[in-house]
């Protein structure tokens, strides 16, 4: 697909028109910032409308019925708005699982995901279709194709690993939230948490395309690359490594130790108590 | 009854000795403790083991533990041939090929001889329990008062108590040789001076972005975004004109300048940011610049939370609030974060307004 | 530190030891030789033949020094390659995924060692294990010591030596794993960095001293490579020697038993029983520290990348002994003062140099503090159960509960994740735990302790439970209870009885206060709290009496019923130290002093 615009500014066709084989004719939408969106958005009405009554079933008893957000009287959202959160945050949100959540809670956690790719992408339309937001992510943003690896892991290890951890095992945030595990997570989901910021991730749109990629090449070698040292034990750093070594090394030693300093068996008959 | 003495102690022989009432003697002299209530049956005679009465056990045994020092000598070869054979990328099930089998064999090798030698032990030496007597941990008093003797006629041969002036000299001469001692690690490093209240920060340093030192607009920044910043002066720079200008600090200079430098950029909704007096216009339509070095022990941290504005230091959790002047809301760190003003240079670039205005890290005594 | 030569430490076999074929022995020329030039004859004859006594839990201590062996082994081969410097250079080698970035030397040779030398990053590995394993077994060695008792007279020296050790272990490995120079060595050193700069009035300087200038600055690795290399090494292979040297001299402690008593020691010689023992537990310790480094991975740099101050990462913590400081970091309030001008960091001094000082302040000083309370000045050889000494056992529990909940804190933010729970709710109860847990545990512990004896006592007067229930002529129900083994018997009744110091009389008689009366009576004091509640031990009259009494029932020797039971539960129950001895002096067959 054609780059229409040099920084942050994407057609918004990608993975919707693939998945669906419509043409969502001329409906362009600003990737990233709502103050410099371009407002137009004629695309396919009928996906809209459906994804108007999915929203209505499913999301709007947290978001309100506009998608304006439920404000509690206690000033905390029920659900926030998702005017302007674009198609990327709706694909991102409801393709993980995290979307429609359980339960309130202090974090949607990932699990199985509820809709279909079609009943995804009407959503994602008609989301993207309250306010310019960013785009679902045409693929080659996230090919990782002359992608370099070390440069990427420059920028992870700047940006992500505060929070993903060095290997990408997840981390805690504070009051009983967290940052979740990379592992697994696809190339377009990265991408588009990159640039809407789930939850509490904060927004890193300005990271460059070529940023990005080499952010997932890195992420991609981290998952291939073979265990170098044996058992990552998690990947949670010297703390599991502490366990590990006092369960298994000193337990270990010490039934090495009780068999050491046990005489046996005798030829006579076993002692009384 | 008789209790202990308890103010036995510096008396000159064992005399507190073992068991209470029999002091005086020598500890290997004194007889057992009295058996009481239970008397004491005596070390129980030796039982044999399988090994000792059935040949055929023995044998077994035997060939057991050969079985265990040869198979370690088998494994020992395997490592060698895994050394040489087994290539550095090779992988098997997930894992380094190479680690694991020159681990594995080797680990073997050596367990396979620790247990054959402790079944040596186990099965086929003898087992009779043997008993040593113990003595009392000090010498005799003969020997000790031979031995004070000596040292008597020793210092009083120097005239160590007698010649005061000679001996007051030699203790004073030593005690100043401890000077040079400590003098001598003065160039351990230079005095700190006032660095630590120091950064490169200034009024119009571009705040760039870490990794890649492209310079930041504003409008770059989504609200919710966070960027993690440095100062451009660590970076080469590009000019209009194609010139490159080289970033002013390297190695270790710059590791030094980058334990106080970085910063981060976020942007909130302004009606969010409860600035603090003084401090109204240090954002940039709701772009605010902290100090990404805690306060506390100094980890950076870049843990923000874009819906509830904390910042989470991973080291200790020390959590702090960017909508409001970085106010420290939880864990150990007892200041806020430090902040610095920002503004847009005539190109339209995010520069620093002025330095920061208190020093950034961790405390220290001259901090104030 | 020489042999003993007053009195020399005969051996005698038991039973006679298999006969040995009189033979010319091999080798005998070599012996020779060596003896016209070492004499070394007169230590071999009685050195050769050394008993030690059997328990697992005396080996303990030997994983320690196995592991030291092992470090040092290991620690060779990765000097041959990992150059200490801090000079950028470009990383060229085989891990694609940091190649081109630049780094410092230390890293880069680590990286070096980890994927370009064959067998390198196993030696890492195993060295790493290693240093984990060295200071866990000193730790369980430690409490092993503290718990039975083994540091009493006359082996305090060696307790302090011990320490020693354990304290300089400590800055052994956090040394060792600051050097690689990874973000998460980096991110230690930072901190540590802190904690120097916390010191009043000295501290900026001590951090400019340790580090040659600001931190980082490029002396910190050479000046900790030396450290780690040579200055703490020798040290401790002094102190290891001094800590063996002691051990031979005042021969290993026992626990008490048939023919074990505080004059002897019974066990088996050092040739070639503890030789084949301990040297395959050499093999042992060396193959599981290989096992490990061949299957789980320890401190993977190549994924932290080379340290940068403006990076972190999730999950940093330092190695498992210095987990419980960082606890203390986390779980310290807010407090910072200033004075005239000058800052106090009270949440960074009071636990990153004040834990250190208080954990290794207590532990150095309690065998002479126990000593003073009980007024025990006599030489033990023989351990005690830790039920036999609740008051002892009731503060090593507290100590160890202490340091448990630093140390878990230490890992709030793992296990805030892992158990899905809040951080902060994590260190808020954390907060309180460290205060009432070690509170709670030493109760705990010491009623758990009385009850154990309180157990034995039962064992020993009214024997095991057979599990055979009967039927009186009556209808009623018991159980028949049989006498335990005599030597058991013996093992359990054998410790001392123990009596609370009193204030001494005399001066009362005179109408004089002698002096130091008031030092006196607080002793006597926590003395009385010190053995409040002892169980005593059956004294002969009450065995005979208890035997009686199940012939006097009909149930034969070794029967006894439910009722008589639990009268003899009744008269262990009693309370208070002058109860007891007042109970003692009525039985008139007891022999027994403190």
């Amino acid at each position: 697909m054609k780059k229409l615009s040099t920084h942050r500014r994407h057609p918004l066709a990608g993975l919707v028109v693939v998945l669906l084989g419509l043409v969502v004719a001329g409906s362009l939408y600003a990737a990233v910032r709502p103050a410099a969106a371009d407002g137009s958005s004629s695309s396919d009405t009928d996906l809209i409308a459906e994804g108007r009554e999915l929203f209505v079933v499913g999301c709007a008893s947290c978001h309100g019925l506009n998608a304006e957000g439920i404000e509690m009287q206690s000033g905390s959202n029920n659900g926030p708005s998702l005017i302007g959160v674009g198609a990327a945050a709706v694909d991102f949100q409801v393709e993980t699982g995290r979307m429609p959540m359980a339960r309130p809670d202090v974090q949607a956690p990932r699990k199985e995901g509820m809709y279909s790719d079609e009943e995804i992408a009407a959503l994602a339309a008609y989301v993207a279709s309250l306010a310019p937001g960013p785009a679902i992510p045409a693929p080659e943003e996230y090919s990782t194709e002359g992608a370099s690896v070390a440069r990427g892991g420059e920028f992870f290890r700047t940006n992500c690993t505060a929070c993903h951890n060095f290997a990408g095992a997840g981390g805690a945030l504070a009051e009983g939230r967290y940052a979740p595990p990379l592992k697994g997570v696809s190339p377009e989901h990265i991408v588009e948490a990159i640039v809407t910021g789930p939850q509490q991730m904060p927004v890193f749109s300005w990271l460059e395309p070529q940023d990005r990629k080499d952010i997932i090449a890195y992420l991609e070698r981290l998952e291939e690359q073979p265990a170098y040292g044996g058992s990552p034990l998690g990947s949670l750093g010297p703390v599991t490594e502490g366990l590990w070594g006092w369960l298994g090394g000193i337990g270990s030693l010490v039934l090495a130790s009780v068999w050491i300093g046990n005489n046996g068996v005798r030829a006579g008959k076993k002692k009384q108590q | 009854m008789s209790h202990h003495d308890p103010h036995g102690e510096g008396l000159p022989d064992h005399s507190p000795a073992i068991d209470g009432g029999t002091s005086g003697q020598d500890l290997s002299l004194l007889p057992d403790r009295p058996a009481e209530p239970v008397s004491d049956p005596g070390i129980a005679p030796h039982e044999p083991r399988p090994t000792d009465i059935d040949p055929i056990m023995e044998r077994r045994a035997e060939r057991q533990i050969a079985m265990l020092f040869g198979g370690a000598a088998l494994l020992t070869l395997a490592f060698c041939v895994a050394y040489f054979l087994i290539d550095d990328s090779a992988t098997f099930a997930g894992y380094n090929a190479s680690n694991f089998a020159l681990g594995l064999t080797l680990g073997l090798a050596l367990l396979f001889i620790g247990i054959g030698a402790i079944q040596w032990a186990r099965k086929l030496m003898a087992d009779h329990e043997l008993v040593e007597y113990r003595h009392g941990a000090a010498s005799t008093a003969a020997d000790r008062a031979e031995s004070i003797a000596a040292f008597q006629a020793g210092a009083d041969e120097s005239g160590f108590g007698r010649r005061t002036l000679v001996r007051n000299s030699l203790l004073g001469s030593l005690a100043f040789l401890g000077l040079p001692a400590v003098v001598l690690l003065g160039d351990l490093g230079p005095l700190p001076g006032d660095v630590y209240a120091r950064t490169v920060w200034k009024r119009g340093v571009r705040i760039v972005k870490d990794v890649s030192g492209d310079p930041i607009r504003p409008d770059e920044l989504a609200v919710g975004g966070q960027i993690n910043a440095a100062p451009a002066s660590f970076f080469e720079s590009e000019g209009p004109d194609g010139t490159v200008t080289p970033a002013e600090y390297e190695g270790h200079e710059l590791q030094i300048e980058k334990t106080k430098a970085p910063v981060i950029l976020v942007r909130m909704t302004p009606d969010d940011i409860t600035p603090a007096p003084g401090r109204e216009d240090w954002d940039v339509d709701g772009i605010v610049c902290y100090s990404k070095i805690c306060t506390h022990v100094g980890c950076p941290i870049s843990l923000w939370e874009q819906q509830t504005h904390q910042l989470l230091c991973p080291c200790h959790q020390s959590t702090f609030d960017l909508a409001d002047s970085g106010r420290v809301l939880f864990g150990p760190a007892a200041r806020a974060m430090p902040q610095l003003q920002i503004a847009v240079d005539e190109e339209g670039y995010l520069i620093a307004a002025d330095g920061f205005t208190e020093p950034v890290g961790p405390s220290y005594w001259e901090r104030g | 530190m020489s042999a003993p030569t007053t009195t020399s430490g005969s051996t005698s076999a038991v039973a006679p030891a298999a006969s040995v074929p009189k033979r010319p022995m091999k080798g005998a020329g070599a012996v020779t030789w060596l003896d016209e030039r070492l004499g070394l004859g007169g230590l071999a004859k009685k050195q050769l033949r050394k008993v030690f006594p059997d328990h697992w839990s005396f080996m303990l201590g030997e994983i320690a020094l196995w592991s030291f062996v092992i470090l040092l082994l290991t620690g060779v081969f990765l000097s041959l390659w990992f150059k200490p410097s801090m000079a950028e250079v470009e990383y060229m080698g085989s891990y694609a995924e940091l190649r081109g970035l630049h780094m410092s030397e230390a890293y880069a040779t680590s990286l070096d060692l980890s994927f370009d030398v064959r067998g390198g990053l196993l030696m890492r590995q195993m060295h790493h294990w290693a240093a984990n394993l060295f200071l866990a077994s000193m730790t369980i060695h430690m409490l092993r010591v503290f718990f039975t008792g083994a540091f009493r007279k006359p082996r305090e020296l060696n307790w302090i030596i011990g320490l020693a050790l354990l304290q300089l272990g400590i800055v052994e490995g956090f040394a060792g794993y600051s050097l690689p120079d990874d973000l998460l060595s980096g991110t230690g050193l930072r901190i540590a960095e802190g904690i120097m700069r916390s010191v009043p009035v000295v501290g900026s300087y001590i951090s400019f001293f340790a580090f040659g200038g600001e931190f980082p600055g490029d002396d910190i690795i050479p000046r900790l490579y030396v450290v780690h290399v040579l200055l703490l090494p020798g040290l401790l292979l002094g102190l290891i020697a001094a800590h063996m040297l002691l051990l031979v001299y005042h021969k290993h402690t026992q626990w008490p038993g048939p023919g074990r008593t505080n004059n002897n020691v019974v066990g088996f010689p050092l040739m070639p029983v503890y030789m084949a023992k301990a040297g395959g537990f050499f093999f042992i310790v060396f193959g599981v520290t290989a096992l490990m480094g061949a299957l789980l991975q320890i401190n993977p740099i190549w994924m932290y990348g080379p340290y940068n101050p403006s990076q972190v990462t999730a999950g940093s913590q330092p190695d498992w002994y210095m987990g419980w400081l960082d606890g203390g970091l986390r779980l310290m309030l807010p407090w910072e003062s200033e004075l005239f001008g000058y800052t106090i960091s009270w949440n960074v001094m009071i636990p990153g140099l004040g834990l250190m000082g208080l954990l290794f302040g207590v532990l150095g000083a309690y065998p002479f503090i126990e000593r003073w309370i009980t007024g025990d000045k006599r030489e033990h050889h023989l351990l005690e159960r830790p039920r036999n000494q609740p008051t002892r056992t009731g503060f090593g529990a507290a100590g160890v509960t202490a340091y448990g909940l630093l140390w878990i804190a230490g890992g709030n933010d793992v296990i805030a994740t892992q158990f899905s729970l809040s951080i902060n709710t994590v260190i808020v109860f954390m907060r309180f735990a460290v205060i009432i847990g070690p509170v709670l545990a030493f109760i705990i512990a010491r009623r758990w302790a009385l009850s154990l004896q309180r157990h034995d006592r039962e064992l020993v007067l009214h024997g095991y439970e057979t599990g055979v229930i009967v039927r009186s002529p009556e209808g009623s129900y018991s159980e028949i209870h049989a006498p335990i083994d005599p030597s058991r018997a013996y093992s359990l009744t054998t410790h001392e009885r123990r009596v609370p110091l009193e204030v001494s009389a005399s001066a009362d008689a005179n109408g004089v206060a002698a002096p130091g009366r008031g030092k006196e009576r607080i002793r006597a004091r926590l003395s009385r709290f010190w053995y409040a509640d002892e169980v005593p031990k059956p004294t002969t009259a009450e065995i005979e009496e208890a035997a009686h009494h199940a012939q006097h029932n009909g149930h034969g020797a070794d029967g006894l019923d439910g009722r008589e039971r639990h009268v003899g539960i009744e008269t262990g129950g009693f309370v208070g130290g002058d109860d007891w001895s007042s109970s003692e002096s009525d039985s008139s067959s007891s022999s027994a002093k403190r």
